[in-house]
């Protein structure tokens, strides 16, 4: 019972962590203002692409991770490891790395004009579909991959000795319990694509909400409309929570003895055409960011170590709050309150932070505070979506058995749920880390001249003409991304087989 | 726990003696503040004047302004772009000039009485002189073949996007849209902010790239890179000024009135060019870094007064975004 009310407190505190800045912004501005019809536009092709990206990155991601979870090869984990990194790549480090494979002077262009085949215009909707998957397959396999991985592997050999349909019986059940919440969180994540949509979209075609924010806050000073369109963002992610949810009912498969799944159906062909495809996918880009980014590596300054160390004190600082904060937060409400955090503007998240805080504290003072709240509420959503299946599964299975041998409270946790959740404690732990790591975040309101974190001194060193060494800085910030991720999401995975 | 109170004890006198220190505290972009940027330097130079301590407050500036309203802690403000003044002026949070504006070396008559240039370039599209032969006109770019790649920065989200429609808009009228319709086939794409662009520009993945006309300054000084360089239209280009403004309600008026002189001397200006990568606004071309002297300057600039530029900025991103959308 009282876990039950800390959990409701704990949901009704992010929500408002969210909702009352907005509202700052919202009084501050005067009040609602109507949405001019180029924002109503704005806001059919924002909800567009951001569905399109989240079927798409949540269909690709069903057969690759299914081949991920029945094969076992050499480098498979690190293979995994790596493949996550677009998600946490910068976006705009992310863009240059697939306009050097999709680009027209790309390696595919390059393919296609020496086969004598017409060239490839990665600009278009297309182009803002592609990149958007390009940054959330990783996800989506990664939570799908997750579900392949929790179902017992005593069930398998069950179905497998009765010749039974594995498909029906075990997978459906299991993807109709992840895949809508892995769409519902990469639609949300889609809703807030401005760099990125407009960049590869081409032009004034592809505008979306998060542009007309940025203009209102930037040019127009009109803090009324870049609040309207941020309540706006929190419907629509209110409501893409809440739609996910109830699509993600499912029956529980029940206890086995907790091991690694071991399989022997499926053909290693098809596999191993999905991984391959998958692999190249993510990492021929990624690829790219590592050749650029190395020349640079040379040219950079000095001031690159304390922007280092402030990167790394916030992403370990991330880390710390965001599990403290997400393990009663594990329910279905926590959930959906919890997408509230990455639907809403960090612009106007900020801003709102920025009026709250100005009466009562210098905003320079409460810098890194701000960009550590921040950073909690964005990563929530990706790890209670990571924790909740682990958390209730573990607690279907194992609460009976706990509270029988007397266990209670913290000790229940410790002794019964956590050794449970290691997996994905691991995996939620290090993408905290590697998101908080990434993040310019919304502090250029709260920032001050020497004080920043490594993507600030990226795009200072790109403002400056210094891409090289900028590319150099990026090279290092995904380079520490991954390191952060692997490290937590291996430790995740100590002791077991996979 | 003597240690602790002596480190205390320490630590209250070194306050003391810091507070006794006056601050002027400067408001301005994140660019001017970077180590790569201006900022460094001239709170040196400036400090050794003046005996106090110049503090950085960097971060969007006017929007920060306007949230504070008049309990902003910030004496002056620098790095505005004339496109935006207007809403600035009109926010009353700024004191007028008591400054002899004499010195300055623009490429126009200017005589604000809040705003204070002090450095300034031109919109230009940047290509390489190895592959391109350039254009001399507006009108050559846009009779280019189709397969000239050029990315441009998006009106709604960047200054000098925004200087380029009012630019096109100065140099053809109500015929606008027709103008940006010609050029569309050649927009690779359009991006959020200029460092986007310049990056895809010399990745090779657009052959001309919206800038400005000292960008080449940069490659030459810094990487003795000669092939870099601006077309120089015969219909103007359109001018582009920074400007810094004393806060009305400033606790420390001498020290902001000091500074603003400050801007127009010579040892402010000498530090412009190679650290901000534009004309500074008050000195004489002999005295530019050689790299600057040798840039090919536009025979006229084009420019609108901020009201102006309000009145036109609304139809002149339409024109723009209604041509690109086809």
């Amino acid at each position: 019972m009282a876990q039950r009310a800390f959990a409701i407190i704990a949901a009704l505190t992010v929500a408002g962590a969210v909702i009352v800045p907005v509202a700052a912004v919202l009084w501050r501005g005067g009040g609602a203002t109507a949405l001019s019809a180029a924002d109503w536009a704005a806001l059919r092709f924002t909800v567009w692409q951001a569905f399109w990206s989240a079927a798409i990155s949540v269909a690709l991601a069903v057969p690759v991770a299914r081949a991920l979870a029945r094969r076992a090869f050499w480098g498979r984990s690190a293979l995994i490891s790596v493949m996550g990194a677009p998600f946490i790549l910068p976006v705009i480090v992310a863009i240059l790395g697939l306009l050097a494979v999709f680009g027209g002077n790309g390696a595919v262009n390059l393919v296609l004009g020496g086969l004598g085949l017409p060239k490839m215009d990665v600009y278009g909707a297309h182009g803002v579909i592609l990149a958007h998957v390009f940054f959330n397959l990783p996800l989506a396999v990664r939570l799908i991959l997750q579900g392949w991985l929790s179902i017992p592997s005593e069930r398998f050999q069950l179905a497998a000795s009765l010749g039974a349909p594995l498909f029906l019986l075990l997978e459906w059940p299991m993807l109709k319990r992840t895949a809508p919440g892995a769409f519902a969180v990469i639609f949300v994540i889609c809703l807030g694509s401005f760099a990125v949509a407009l960049t590869l979209g081409g032009g004034p075609r592809a505008t979306t909400v998060e542009l007309a924010i940025y203009q209102a806050f930037k040019f127009d000073f009109d803090l009324g409309k870049a609040a309207s369109l941020a309540v706006v963002q929190l419907l629509l992610g209110g409501v893409a929570g809440l739609a996910a949810l109830a699509l993600a009912r499912g029956e529980m498969l029940g206890a086995g003895l907790d091991r690694v799944v071991q399989r022997w159906d499926g053909s290693r062909l098809v596999d191993g055409v999905w991984i391959t495809l998958a692999a190249a996918f993510l990492l021929l880009p990624l690829g790219a960011v590592l050749l650029a980014g190395l020349p640079g590596l040379l040219d950079l300054p000095a001031s690159i170590w304390p922007a280092m160390l402030r990167s790394l004190i916030i992403s370990l600082a991330a880390v710390v709050l965001t599990i403290a904060l997400a393990l009663p937060l594990a329910t279905r409400a926590g959930e959906a309150a919890s997408l509230l955090g990455i639907s809403v503007s960090g612009l106007v998240l900020g801003t709102g932070l920025f009026l709250l805080l100005q009466p009562v504290v210098r905003p320079q003072d409460a810098a890194l505070p701000v960009t550590l709240l921040v950073n909690v509420l964005m990563s929530l959503p990706f790890v209670l979506r990571i924790l909740r299946p682990g958390v209730e599964s573990a607690e279907a299975d194992f609460g009976r058995l706990g509270q029988s041998l007397g266990l209670q409270g913290w000790a229940l946790w410790r002794i019964v749920y956590l050794p449970r959740l290691r997996r994905p404690l691991g995996f939620a732990a290090g993408l905290t880390g590697a998101l908080a790591m990434g993040d310019l975040g919304v502090i250029t309101l709260f920032s001050r001249p020497g004080e920043g974190t490594l993507p600030l001194l990226m795009y200072q060193l790109m403002g400056a003409y210094q891409m090289e060494a900028a590319y150099g800085a990026a090279l290092i910030l995904v380079g520490l991304s991954l390191g952060l991720f692997w490290m937590f999401d291996k430790g995740g995975r100590v002791h077991a087989e996979v | 726990m003597h240690r602790t109170l002596l480190t205390a004890a320490g630590l209250m006198i070194a306050g003391a003696a810091a507070s006794e220190t006056p601050v002027l505290t400067v408001y301005a972009p994140d660019y001017f503040g970077s180590e790569w940027g201006p900022g460094p330097s001239i709170e040196a130079a400036f400090e050794e004047r003046c005996g106090c301590d110049l503090q950085y407050q960097t971060g969007d500036l006017l929007p920060r302004l306007l949230l504070e309203g008049k309990n902003t802690e910030a004496d002056v403000a620098i790095g505005f772009n004339t496109d935006v003044t207007k809403r600035a002026r009109e926010s009353g949070l700024f004191a007028p000039l008591n400054l002899d504006l004499a010195p300055l070396t623009l490429p126009l008559e200017w005589s604000d009485d809040t705003f204070l240039p002090f450095n300034y370039s031109h919109t230009a599209f940047i290509y390489d002189n190895t592959k391109l032969e350039g254009f001399r006109s507006f009108e050559e770019l846009l009779n280019a073949p189709d397969d000239v790649r050029v990315v441009i920065q998006d009106p709604r989200s960047s200054i000098s996007g925004l200087a380029l429609v009012l630019w096109v808009n100065a140099v053809y009228g109500d015929k606008a849209e027709a103008a940006w319709a010609r050029l569309a086939p050649k927009i690779v794409t359009v991006t959020q902010g200029w460092s986007e662009s310049y990056g895809l520009f010399t990745d090779g993945e657009a052959d001309v790239v919206l800038s400005y006309t000292t960008s080449p300054a940069y490659h030459i000084i810094a990487e003795e890179d000669l092939t870099k360089s601006a077309a120089i239209f015969e219909e103007g280009h359109y001018f582009m000024v920074e400007l810094a403004a004393k806060l009305a309600g400033t606790d420390s008026p001498d020290l902001a009135d000091q500074f603003l002189e400050f801007i127009l001397t010579e040892e402010f200006q000498t530090m412009i060019p190679t650290t901000n990568w534009s004309f500074p606004a008050a000195l004489a071309a002999d005295k530019w870094p050689e790299g600057f002297q040798q840039l090919p300057m536009p025979e006229s600039v084009l420019f609108y007064s901020e009201d102006q530029a309000a009145e036109l900025r609304e139809p002149a991103i339409e024109a723009w975004r209604s041509a690109l959308s086809q």
